[in-house]
């Protein structure tokens, strides 16, 4: 048995009778990035929620890291970032920092390490004194990816981290995402709706109205539908006559 | 380590949002002040017409700060044209107090007065026998009405901001964010009631004090007790605020709790006499908190009862409390279902 960091097994969940994933299996090695890729409604915020524990689904079991979701243990293993960003913005950023480094009982020591490693990664170590009302959206962005990271956790799970993000920037938070999974080993499972972050993972799991309707590796998906980007895969995979 | 988390959170918080800190801890004394005003006008100037009084016993009236006036042929009639608050009589072995009372708090100061003065004596305790020209001894209001403001402010205030508070973090997302660090939903709620109850305890401690001994408000028992029930009930309201703030999706909705949630306990807790409410109407009382709170407050300060005779009221407030806090955590489910 191959071990792998999440695994759905026909997962399935409806809002007020209406079905939003359809029942779905997936795997997700341990040790890759993966990204989930699909229009907005298609159903990754949910999906990805169920994997936190947040969202009950209807019906199918999911595991992470070898552990039955829900489970509290496995908050502090993985790093999550949400789409939209739940920041205290009466609280300045590094206020904000500690708090979230003080839940993963971080000691104080190595909570004054982190905060400084993950300001420094996002580039918001000269801003960490200002309220965090005053932060830009990017800026907001930024310090939610660096919550993630504090904790330094095996399995990161972001939804969206570079919406808003300008293009240096984004450019920077992909190499280190890289480095992440390269040098530290870590999974790191990304939605997105931008295609060209695609090209960048090991495995792409294309999502449409709660269908998986392509999950391989970028290459192999490219030349299976022929197709010149990714735009065009999703196209052709969900059936649609270009 | 997690619950002190918050509890610093909220502190930083708190500290930055100076309107919340002036609306918690200078509201309450603001209106309890115009309060006093309208209740308690003229209590400082109590004047006693004595008959028959010896000038030792004058002396010890003037110290309680008491206008006296020495009269030995004096009527009811007179009492009424002058509006004297009240006229003693001494006679052999009896002393006879009759009271204007219209005004009944300044009855209440004036026998409050008088007892002080007349408990030194050596010799055998003459009996005091009290009439009253308006009323009867039971019409006192804003002595009755003060204990039950206090513990009202503070529920009202408490509740309020806790609300708020908790609604900013359910609509902000950030609840739904705590929850996906491996933080218990119990440790959310502890961190949510010692960081606002730490807020609640001061803004206990200034209303009281400044109720006492400021606004002179009557208190015969300890004032160690009032503060007691006092954040007995800030509790309820901390715990009440936050189970209700997971009804309500905005500010305004909060607000909207407060003529369904706070007024009612106003009319039911006995703030206003409930005597000519029908028998069953008055049993809903029982099923708010203030009641409770106003029935221990009146105990402790008005009658000066101890600790085992409003025991019963605290318990009861306390597990108000309790299910609230169960609740509140319950309903932190929704986020979660750890
Ligand atoms: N709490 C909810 N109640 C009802 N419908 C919801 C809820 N959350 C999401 N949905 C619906 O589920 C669908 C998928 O939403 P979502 O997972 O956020 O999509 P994505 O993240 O891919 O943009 C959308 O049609 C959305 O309206
Ligand atoms: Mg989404």
């Amino acid at each position: 048995m191959k071990h792998y960091a999440i695994s759905l097994d026909n997962v399935e969940k409806s809002f007020h009778h209406k079905q939003v994933i359809a029942p779905l299996s997936l795997n997700i090695p341990t040790g890759q990035l993966v990204g989930l890729l699909g229009p907005s409604g298609c159903g990754k915020t949910t999906l990805i929620k169920m994997i936190m524990g947040m969202l009950k689904p209807d019906n199918g079991q999911i595991q992470a890291l070898n552990l039955a979701v829900p489970h509290q243990q496995l908050l502090s293993s993985i790093g999550y970032m949400a789409q939209s960003d739940a920041l205290y913005l009466d609280l300045t950023g590094e206020e904000n920092l500690n708090f979230f480094a003080k839940l993963y009982n971080l000691s104080k020591r190595e909570r004054t390490q982190r905060v400084v490693y993950a300001a420094q990664l996002v580039r918001l170590k000269d801003d960490l004194h200002i309220k965090v009302a005053n932060y830009s959206g990017g800026m907001k962005r930024r310090l939610s990816l660096a919550i993630a990271l504090l904790h330094n956790p095996p399995l990161l799970i972001l939804d969206e981290p570079t919406v808003g993000i300008d293009p240096v920037l984004k450019k920077e938070i992909w190499q280190e995402l890289m480095r992440l999974k390269n040098e530290d080993q870590k999974t790191i499972l990304v939605t997105t709706h931008a295609m060209d972050e695609a090209q960048k993972c090991d495995q792409l799991i294309m999502l449409r109205n709660g269908y998986i309707i392509a999950n391989d590796t970028p290459q192999a998906l490219k030349t299976q539908y022929d197709a010149q980007d990714f735009d065009e895969v999703f196209l052709k995979a969900g059936g649609e006559v270009l | 380590m997690r619950i002190g988390a918050i509890v610093t959170r909220i502190i930083q918080q708190m500290r930055r949002d100076r309107r919340t800190l002036a609306l918690l801890f200078f509201a309450p004394l603001l209106v309890l002040t115009l309060m006093s005003f309208i209740f308690n006008s003229n209590e400082a100037n109590l004047t006693l017409v004595i008959s028959n009084g010896t000038p030792p016993l004058i002396e010890k009236l003037q110290a309680v700060d008491l206008h006296i006036i020495e009269q030995q042929n004096f009527s009811v009639e007179q009492l009424k044209e002058q509006q004297y608050d009240g006229w003693l009589i001494l006679g052999q072995g009896n002393v006879r107090l009759t009271l204007l009372n219209n005004d009944p708090s300044s009855s209440k100061v004036l026998i409050m007065k008088l007892s002080q003065a007349l408990q030194p004596q050596q010799d055998a305790a003459p009996s005091l026998t009290t009439d009253y020209v308006y009323g009867d001894k039971d019409t006192a209001i804003f002595d009755i009405f003060s204990p039950m403001l206090i513990g009202f402010f503070v529920f009202f205030f408490v509740f309020l901001i806790t609300g708020i508070a908790l609604l900013k973090e359910r609509t902000s997302g950030t609840l739904e964010r705590l929850l996906a660090t491996p933080i218990k939903r119990a440790e959310i709620v502890a961190g949510y009631m010692l960081g606002y109850g730490l807020f609640a305890f001061l803004q206990t401690v200034i209303i009281v004090l400044f109720g006492i001994y400021v606004l002179d408000i009557v208190h015969v028992g300890s004032i160690w007790l009032v503060l007691l029930i006092n954040m007995t009930v800030a509790l309820v309201a901390l715990s009440l605020g936050s189970l209700l703030s997971s009804f309500a999706s905005s500010e305004f909705q909060m607000m909207q709790f407060i003529p369904l949630i706070i007024v009612p306990q106003i009319f039911f807790s006995g703030i206003f006499p409930l005597d000519n409410m029908a028998t069953w109407l008055q049993k809903i009382g029982h099923l708010m908190p203030l009641y409770y709170a106003a029935n221990a407050l009146n105990g402790v300060m008005y009658k000066g009862v101890t600790f085992s005779e409003i025991a019963t009221n605290l318990a009861v407030l306390a597990s108000f409390a309790i299910v609230f806090i169960i609740l509140t955590t319950f309903s932190l489910k929704k986020y979660r279902v750890l």
